[in-house]
């Protein structure tokens, strides 16, 4: 406990300078190497594409709250909920945890001044302005309307939206997602601070390095498919389109080779933050360490295999689906076990309901609903009806949403004080949690029982007597929609009336909560050298509770 | 799938198959609420009676434990197995076509559903079938991917532009079932569809008498492959032949140039007019020119169903017809009675 004796009245006495304060130009944001900075300036911009794909959203749902299609013509329903998904995906759920949370906390958690390549860094958050800058170029002359898919040869041949250009846009942001996976692994490898042993590592670093190993395996073959794509387009080469001699199965055999681990890249990072999460508000060693910390190793590696489940429909062969159908089975079992270990975790723990404890109880509670409908959607003979139904939207949004966006929440509010420095209202921070909770429920739960219906996705129209379950789904995401505004709200407000947060809130053992709130550039005032386990609550590991019970008393006073 | 409850929650059962899809759903739901409810009580559980009674406590410290871990990680395993076994058995039904049945001929185009009897009837967006009776669906498509989906029969199977990919039913009960195209293709998806009508085999058969609409896809194809086409030129029995024999090839194995061989199923008769250079029978010469683009995908159907009544396979319901000499004995199929074999 070298590097945090420092209370908060000596701060306030000498002001030092942290990574916000220290330069203030424009230049100093743009140029800099500083990873908190870079990792600042992408939760600014993932949150713009986050309202963004939000907006669309929201018109998918109140078009659909009536049968006929009117208030959105089927075109622009189809280019809706085409920008959605490409938004959404591309643009927020992969970045959002990675490039924001891992960048800002991987290198302090570790111990170290800054990731391995900060230029590298900065140059991936280029990557991703120019990627989504050409994408919303594209969406502002007239949007794509071929399915977050982009299923061939519907996208090659027949569509005359903007493909290429939006192609273009998640090719270019692809680099982005791989040189930020090639720093992680990079800087896990190498910059671990003394006594910073692999499994003394939080597993938030652990669920980064999965997610990292499948960001640079994967992303390649969608930047290939991509420029296949743009070559079958511009230069009539016939590799998908079948009039030209080409396979339009092939196109999906590689676009699921990529996109289906590419959930895991979605879901890992939330894994990650929810072991923290569960761990650190019950007081108590998180249970089975090793178990979680390998289970994300194998579900980034059995995520490879499984890809052909989405495709069970498609014309693959029979043998095929059945092999598939094997494989994604095994892959249910780690996802499993990381359930069991985060509720055995809370098992006489000292449990603090603060507002990111909630999400993360949310997220045990949606994200196992997620994980079982999976288990429908992968028993081949059950998911021949349900394919292509909202039965699989409703279980993609409970991983993707109920998972990933609640673990993301959690995470914002959980850092939120070691990044800015200030604490926002626990209150309003409890009602916005529980409402996202509700409507996310109201919203997706209907669409399992409209898809064993069969009503078919991306439909803009759909038969009267499925109106009344619509309707809820649309009344929950105008609940869910208040929900995730409101974090706008009471954390901008927060920069400026927010109390300070003081170095460690809420007295946890990780290397993030022994430096300054916000946190020096270099991070540590002197290298931390590290002699305790993760998720140690002893006193023996410097965690000075009488001071912290002052600390407490001072402020209700 | 009509019911007219307030919230319809299950739709109709109306094929054989049905039945095991709703029972391995069941299943999965039995297994997913004995799964929540021990995690959620425990986590509610937990909750209140570890609740923080005193801030900065520190519990007891806790690791692992090896047989926990092994029970937990044993009992998930074992059960996705039985989900995976279910699924395949119920999968191997859906989609293992039986041998007799009566055909039906699907071309998907944006945006309709175009379908064509063995009696020569046709029908856009609507398809009406027997009660009891085996049906099986070839299918293709004109330009992008569509899915032709039936809801109340639990079976779908995409239509792939470019190659034949197949569905089977049995329907059980008459009625008025919706039918979806639930592969996303473009502007109108959302109204790419309309109803399956299952009626009685009367019914059937009046419905089919009254119908009659120019020529089966047999007679169809036998005009384009003697007259329109002229494939008969080369393909035709006799001193003239220079293209392969197509008599009796159905669904036999054929030798290639080179050594290998191939099953001549509707796939290979279709790559062979489309791409005649891919595959050569051993002992022909590659002198036929394509077809691409001089047929359109229900002449293909149509030639396909002609070359495959040469070898006997009827139109009428994959039964043995006439002798495959004689191709021109093939009986008008809507002069036979409504397949129910």
């Amino acid at each position: 406990m070298q590097d945090a004796g420092l209370t908060n009245e000596e701060i306030e006495e000498k002001p030092k300078l942290n990574y916000l304060t220290n330069g203030s130009t424009l230049k100093s944001w743009l140029l800099t190497k500083d990873h908190k900075r870079i990792a600042l300036m992408y939760l600014v911009s993932v949150s713009a594409f986050f309202f963004v794909g939000g907006l669309y959203a929201a018109t998918i749902r109140l078009e659909l709250l009536t049968p006929a299609t009117d208030l959105l013509e089927s075109g622009t329903y189809n280019k809706a909920f085409t920008q959605h998904g490409i938004l959404m995906i591309f643009f927020f759920l992969i970045p959002s945890i990675p490039a924001i949370l891992g960048n800002f906390l991987l290198p302090i958690m570790i111990g170290a001044k800054d990731l391995a390549l900060p230029r590298i860094n900065l140059l991936s958050l280029y990557f991703y302005w120019i990627g989504g800058a050409l994408t919303i170029f594209a969406l502002l002359q007239g949007g794509v309307d071929t399915g977050w898919t982009f299923y061939t040869p519907y996208s090659t041949t027949f569509s005359n939206t903007f493909v290429m250009a939006v192609g273009l846009g998640i090719f270019i942001n692809g680099f982005s997602s791989i040189l930020t996976g090639l720093n992680f692994i990079v800087t896990i490898h190498t910059m671990r601070a003394p006594g910073m042993t692999w499994f003394r590592l939080p597993l938030f670093v652990w669920a980064n390095y999965a997610t990292s190993l499948v960001m640079i395996l994967g992303t390649p073959v969608v930047a290939i498919t991509v420029l296949l794509l743009a070559i079958e387009r511009f230069a009539r080469v016939g590799i998908f389109d079948p009039a030209i001699g080409g396979d339009p199965i092939l196109f999906q055999h590689l676009f699921w080779f990529y996109s289906h681990p590419a959930v895991y890249i979605m879901i890992l990072p939330g894994m990650g933050v929810i072991s923290e999460l569960i761990s650190n508000f019950s007081r108590k060693k998180i249970f089975g360490y090793e178990f979680i910390a390998f289970s994300s190793i194998a579900i980034a590696v059995f995520g490879f295999l499984v890809w052909g489940h989405h495709m069970f429909v498609s014309g693959q062969s029979i043998y095929a689906g059945l092999v598939f159908s094997f494989l994604t089975m095994v892959v249910a079992v780690p996802s499993a076990i990381k359930m069991f270990n985060w509720t055995a975790t809370l098992y006489k723990g000292s449990i603090d309901f603060s507002t990111p404890m909630l999400y993360a109880i949310g997220f045990l509670g949606l994200f196992l609903i997620g994980g079982l409908t999976g288990l429908f959607l992968g028993s081949i003979g059950l998911t021949v009806h349900l394919t292509d139904t909202y039965f699989v939207v409703a279980h993609f949004h409970y991983v993707m949403v109920g998972g990933q966006v609640i673990a993301y929440l959690g995470g914002i509010h959980y850092w939120w004080p070691k990044m800015t420095g200030r604490m926002y209202s626990e209150f309003w921070g409890k009602i916005s949690a529980m409402l996202v909770f509700i409507g996310f429920n109201l919203t997706f739960f209907p669409q399992f029982i409209l898809g064993y219906q069969g009503m078919p996705r991306r439909y803009a129209s759909y038969p009267e007597e499925l109106q009344v379950l619509n309707i809820f789904s649309t009344a929950g995401a105008s609940v869910l929609g208040v929900g995730l505004l409101m974090p706008v709200v009471y954390l901008a407000h927060s920069l400026i009336y927010g109390k300070k947060a003081g170095d460690n809130p809420w007295l946890l053992p990780g290397l993030e909560w022994r430096t300054a709130s916000p946190p020096p550039t270099e991070n540590f005032e002197k290298m931390p050298v590290v002699t305790w386990e993760a998720y140690e609550f002893g006193e023996e590991n410097g965690l000075d509770v009488e001071e912290a019970r002052r600390r407490d008393l001072a402020t209700v006073r | 799938m009509q019911t007219n409850s307030w919230v319809p929650f299950f739709p109709e059962q109306a094929s054989t198959f049905a039945w095991q899809v709703d029972a391995l759903y069941f299943y999965l739901i039995a297994i997913s609420v004995a799964f929540t409810i021990p995690i959620v009580a425990a986590v509610f559980i937990f909750g209140l009676r570890y609740r923080e009674r005193e801030k900065y406590a520190t519990p007891e410290e806790m690791h692992g434990s090896i047989v926990l871990e092994t029970v937990w990680s044993i009992i998930p395993f074992v059960i996705s197995m039985t989900i995976f076994l279910g699924g395949a058995i119920v999968y191997y039904n859906q989609y293992r076509p039986p041998d007799d049945g009566m055909n039906v001929y699907v071309v998907g185009k944006q945006w309709m559903w175009k379908i064509q009897h063995e009696g020569g009837q046709r029908e856009i967006n609507e398809l009406h079938v027997p009660v009891d009776t085996n049906v099986k669906l070839t299918m293709t498509t004109e330009d992008v991917l569509h899915d032709f989906s039936i809801p109340a029969f639990r079976t779908k199977a995409d239509v792939v532009p470019g190659r034949y990919t197949y569905l089977w039913f049995n329907a059980t009960k008459p009625g008025k079932y919706h039918l979806f195209c639930a592969e996303y293709c473009g502007l109108n998806h959302s109204g790419m569809g309309g109803y399956v009508y299952v009626m009685s085999k009367e019914d059937f058969a009046a419905w089919q008498s009254g119908n009659v609409s120019g020529q089966t896809p047999v007679e169809q194809g036998r005009d384009l492959f003697e007259n329109k086409l002229g494939c008969a030129s080369c393909h035709a029995g006799g001193p003239q032949q220079r293209g392969a024999k197509l008599e009796g090839i159905f669904n036999k194995e054929i030798k290639l140039v080179g050594g290998s061989t191939v099953v001549a199923d509707d796939a290979y008769i279709r790559e062979s007019i489309l791409n005649p250079g891919a595959k050569i029978v051993e002992g022909y010469q590659p002198i036929m020119p394509t077809f691409k683009g001089q047929v359109t995908e229900e002449q293909l159907v149509a030639l396909v169903a002609y070359i495959k009544s040469l070898s006997g396979v009827a139109d009428t319901g994959g039964q043995p017809a006439a002798p495959a000499a004689t191709p021109a004995a093939t009986a008008p199929a809507n002069s036979a009675p409504p397949a129910n074999r």
